[in-house]
């Protein structure tokens, strides 16, 4: 046996050496590529705001900045929430409609039902609690998949929250089904978390919503990065079985995410109802695709290639940034949506091409 | 000897190569494969039989070497050159053969549907017509217009075969045909090939089952770490020696000093793995290393399983440290003490994602954590640990895990293992896809905390259990074959063991002709 007449590489090295590391030299044009994945879109978003600085008048007033976080808010609440399901390899569709549901509902249970703010907040963090395990249900013991599961849930939702108003907008002094007028209104308390502004350097800055999203961005983050439950659900989601036979409960750490995202979902309903001071039938009907679009933009920050709530931060921000540089620009409003989409094909394309190119 | 014109080999392979980066899975295999005939291929799970039909089928190309068939030189670049010019493959996964949604006279059409052979438009009267000229031909009786979803795995691969049949082969791969069939659809199988070699065509049958060697097989040819290792055509067939040359035993000079064994850890009783198989029991020790070995499918794993909470045994009881043990879960399993390093690292153990450290960490996280919140400094110091007591190639603990070489990834997956206290330690499969240092740093490692726990070894190689136990135990038919101590071992007597009982041929089944 061997090599006589033939073309190929020399003949096989021994078994048993072990070069103890595969692949990458680098060479320069890799260590760029690298860095273009890594800091690539933090320094599009830093290029952009330059831009709208000197573009746009007005831009660097600390009220066009609030301005932006106040309008990413509860997009980026929500997308924080679905970032828990995408770590655990699952996605979640019905959060839009978990929001808007859970904006009639707080409506409904304090104009119809006459309750106060804490009831009202209480039935809607109940309502996205339920929705999540349901949810989780489906996906782990049905064994639907969890794109169609989620779907269902979010026609279910859209359907049902209309059924007690007959399909009206829930307004103070309502005429209701049954022909009588309602007689609550929205509590002073709930609506001063949709409007209510702190002081910060200037008077009537800080918009607490801004502040929900601040702690809760740094809750999902605490606990996504640095407690054992978060290290379990990124391992489910990277190798599910590996989990497993690690002894990990993979089922209740799955049916746990969606409830988390459920929770998250019904607190930007909540935020939603407190803006608008009313349950309007119409609202959130963006808020699914611009809060999934902020989570998978999130996986091209910093090179992550992976869902994390740092990112999707950033990648609300981003949006939020170049929509109200856009409209300061005096760009049509309805141009809008295709510039959300472009960014968002241009992140995925960071993530997944370049970033697995960089891999091999 | 004389060879007649008729006996030239229908397909012919020398000095084929094959690697993937450093890992050299042909090392040069020359083989001959004559018609009207059935060449069982054996070869243990990594020897390289895969590779060697992705090869003949088109997936991937060799480094060197090279194949004729029929005499003329062949270097298929797609699997759809291999048909074209002669050899289908029925593929291990019966499902990655057919569509299942389709009807079986689509799917019997399917490669010329796809191949561009049929006109844009889709005449189901004119496919029904040639699929059942194809199906008469295989003597397939099924509905054919039945969806295949709807059809039996045997008939789905009867579909498979059929179509494949249809292209007038001049050599079928068949890759472990049987290993998702019942007994009677594996017959049915059997009745086929029959009826294929009687036909004139070669036939190259991959199987590391017995008894359908024992069935079918007109030669035999084992292949060992991407080597021939043997080749049997004398009747009757030698198959004790195509098992010692497929699981080998170089006799690999380790000397095996056994130390008294310690109390006993767990005890099974009675233990019966599936419905139908012969109970057993045995006791295993501290102190003990045991290797339990034996073919695939004999019920190695399952065992595991039942002691790691993954499955629950038919009958039986198991101790653990004199107590009752039945763990529902794997959580449960390891909260008893009971560890499982899992075989097939890659899709049971690794986390992609993750670096060195959290894998290694990851059973454990409550140990690293207080109030939840995992305390790195503490996973760091362990994991530092275990990177200098297994001798693990990295630049730090912080290396992405698939930054490793195979063999250093398994040190990872068994020090995960290795990194707490445990009563029972179990390993599926430790050595496989390792190279031979990282086997030997990784029996060592195991023989040296043996004192502190239990140790099972699963490993289908007989020189893996030579090399790091103090008792083998041989499997069969999802029981207990033989039990030895490692010292002046009886080799045939355990390869007798290894190839099981009496041979499945049962008289009175008629082959058709």
């Amino acid at each position: 046996m061997g090599g006589a007449g033939m073309s190929g590489p020399v003949a096989p090295p021994p078994a048993g050496e072990d070069r103890g590391r595969v692949g990458g030299s680098s060479s320069r044009g890799d260590t760029a590529t690298r860095l273009a994945i890594r800091y690539g879109f933090l320094v599009l978003l830093a290029g952009l705001v330059v831009f709208f600085m000197a573009a746009a008048e007005g831009f660097t007033s600390v009220f066009s900045a609030v301005f932006i976080f106040q309008s990413v808010a509860i997009t980026a609440i929500l997308a924080l929430g679905v970032t828990a399901t995408l770590v655990v390899g699952g996605f979640d569709l019905s959060i839009g409609a978990v929001a808007t549901s859970s904006m009639m509902a707080s409506a409904y249970a304090m104009v119809v039902w006459n309750l106060g703010a804490v009831e009202a907040v209480l039935v809607c963090l109940l309502l996205g609690l339920v929705v999540g395990l349901i949810n989780g249900m489906l996906v782990v013991y049905t064994r639907i998949p969890d794109l169609l599961a989620t779907l269902g849930m979010m026609f279910v939702l859209i359907g049902l929250q209309r059924i007690p108003t007959e399909g009206r907008s829930i307004a103070a002094g309502m005429t209701l089904p049954d022909g009588s007028t309602a007689e609550g209104t929205f509590s002073a308390a709930f609506m001063a978390i949709g409007r209510h502004r702190f002081d910060l350097v200037e008077k009537n800055v800080l918009p607490v919503s801004v502040l929900f999203m601040l702690a809760m961005g740094f809750l999902i983050w605490f606990f996504l990065e640095y407690t054992r439950y978060g290290r379990v659900m990124y391992a489910i989601g990277s190798n599910e079985r590996a989990a497993a036979l690690a002894g990990a409960p993979v089922r209740r750490y799955k049916i746990a995410a969606y409830m988390i995202s459920g929770v998250f979902a019904s607190v930007g309903g909540i935020l939603l109802a407190a803006r608008l001071g009313r349950g309007d039938i119409a609202s959130g009907n963006n808020l699914l695709l611009d809060s999934v679009a902020a989570a998978l933009i999130g996986f091209a920050v910093l090179g992550a290639a992976k869902p994390n709530a740092f990112g999707t931060a950033i990648g609300a921000l981003f949006v939020g940034v170049l929509l109200q540089g856009l409209t300061m620009l005096n760009v049509p409003y309805y141009t809008q949506d295709f510039v959300k989409g472009a960014v968002l094909v241009l992140a995925l394309i960071f993530t997944f091409t370049l970033s697995h190119r960089q891999d091999r | 000897m004389a060879e007649a014109a008729a006996e030239q080999p229908a397909f012919t392979i020398s000095g084929l190569q094959k690697s993937f980066g450093a890992n050299w899975v042909l090392r040069g295999i020359d083989l001959a494969i004559p018609a009207r005939a059935v060449t069982v291929l054996m070869g243990a799970n990594g020897a390289g039989k895969s590779t060697l039909v992705k090869i003949a089928a088109g997936l991937h190309g060799p480094d060197a070497g090279e194949m004729r068939l029929a005499g003329q030189p062949y270097r298929p670049g797609s699997p759809a050159e291999a048909i074209e010019a002669g050899i289908v493959v029925v593929h291990q996964a019966i499902n990655d053969g057919v569509a299942p949604d389709l009807d079986v006279a689509s799917n019997l059409m399917l490669d010329r549907l796809a191949g561009g052979q049929e006109p844009i438009l889709f005449n189901p009267r004119r496919i029904r017509r040639k699929a059942k000229a194809i199906a008469d031909l295989m003597g397939l009786e099924m509905d054919l217009s039945a969806p295949v979803r709807r059809l039996s795995l045997a008939d789905r691969q009867m579909v498979a075969i059929a179509r494949a049949m249809a292209r007038d082969p001049k050599l079928l791969i068949l890759d472990e045909p049987t290993s998702s069939l019942s007994d009677t659809e594996a017959r049915r199988l059997f009745a086929l090939v029959d009826r294929l070699r009687a036909q004139g065509v070669a036939v190259l049958y991959i199987s590391h089952r017995m008894s359908d060697i024992r069935r079918i097989a007109d030669r035999i040819i084992t292949l060992r770490d991407g080597r021939i290792t043997g080749m049997f055509r004398d009747r009757p067939l030698d198959y004790e020696g195509a098992v010692n040359a497929m699981l080998g035993h170089g006799l690999t000079d380790v000397d095996i000093q056994s130390p008294p064994p310690g109390d006993p850890v767990l005890q099974v009783a009675d233990l019966q793995l599936v419905p139908g198989a012969r109970p057993f029991s045995l006791t295993l020790r501290r102190n003990e290393v045991t290797a339990l070995t034996g073919l695939v499918g004999t019920g190695k794993t399952a065992f595991a399983e039942v002691l790691f909470g993954l499955r629950r045994p038919h009958a039986g009881s198991l101790l653990l440290d004199g107590r009752p043990y039945a763990p529902a879960t794997p959580g449960a399993a390891i909260e008893a003490g009971v560890f499982l390093s899992a075989k097939d690292r890659a899709s049971n153990a690794v986390v992609p994602q993750y670096d060195l450290m959290r894998n290694l960490t990851l059973p454990f996280l409550p140990r690293f954590s207080s109030a939840g919140v995992v305390r790195r400094g503490r996973e760091r110091n362990v994991a530092q640990d275990q990177i200098a007591a297994l001798n693990i190639v990295c630049q730090s603990e912080r290396d992405g895990i698939l930054t490793l070489s195979g063999g250093n990834q398994q040190k990872v997956m068994v020090a995960r293992w290795l990194s707490q206290p445990s009563r029972l330690l179990i390993l599926d499969e430790p050595f496989q896809g390792v190279d031979i240092g990282a086997r030997r740093d990784l029996g060592a490692k195991l023989r040296e905390t043996a004192s502190d726990h239990a140790t099972l070894v699963l490993c289908a190689e007989l020189d893996e259990a030579l090399e790091v136990a103090d008792r083998i135990l041989v499997m069969a038919e999802h029981s207990l074959a033989g039990d030895h101590p490692n010292r002046e071992v009886d080799l045939d007597l355990i390869l007798s063991q290894v190839a099981g009982g009496a041979p499945l041929a049962v008289p009175g089944w008629a082959v058709p002709a």
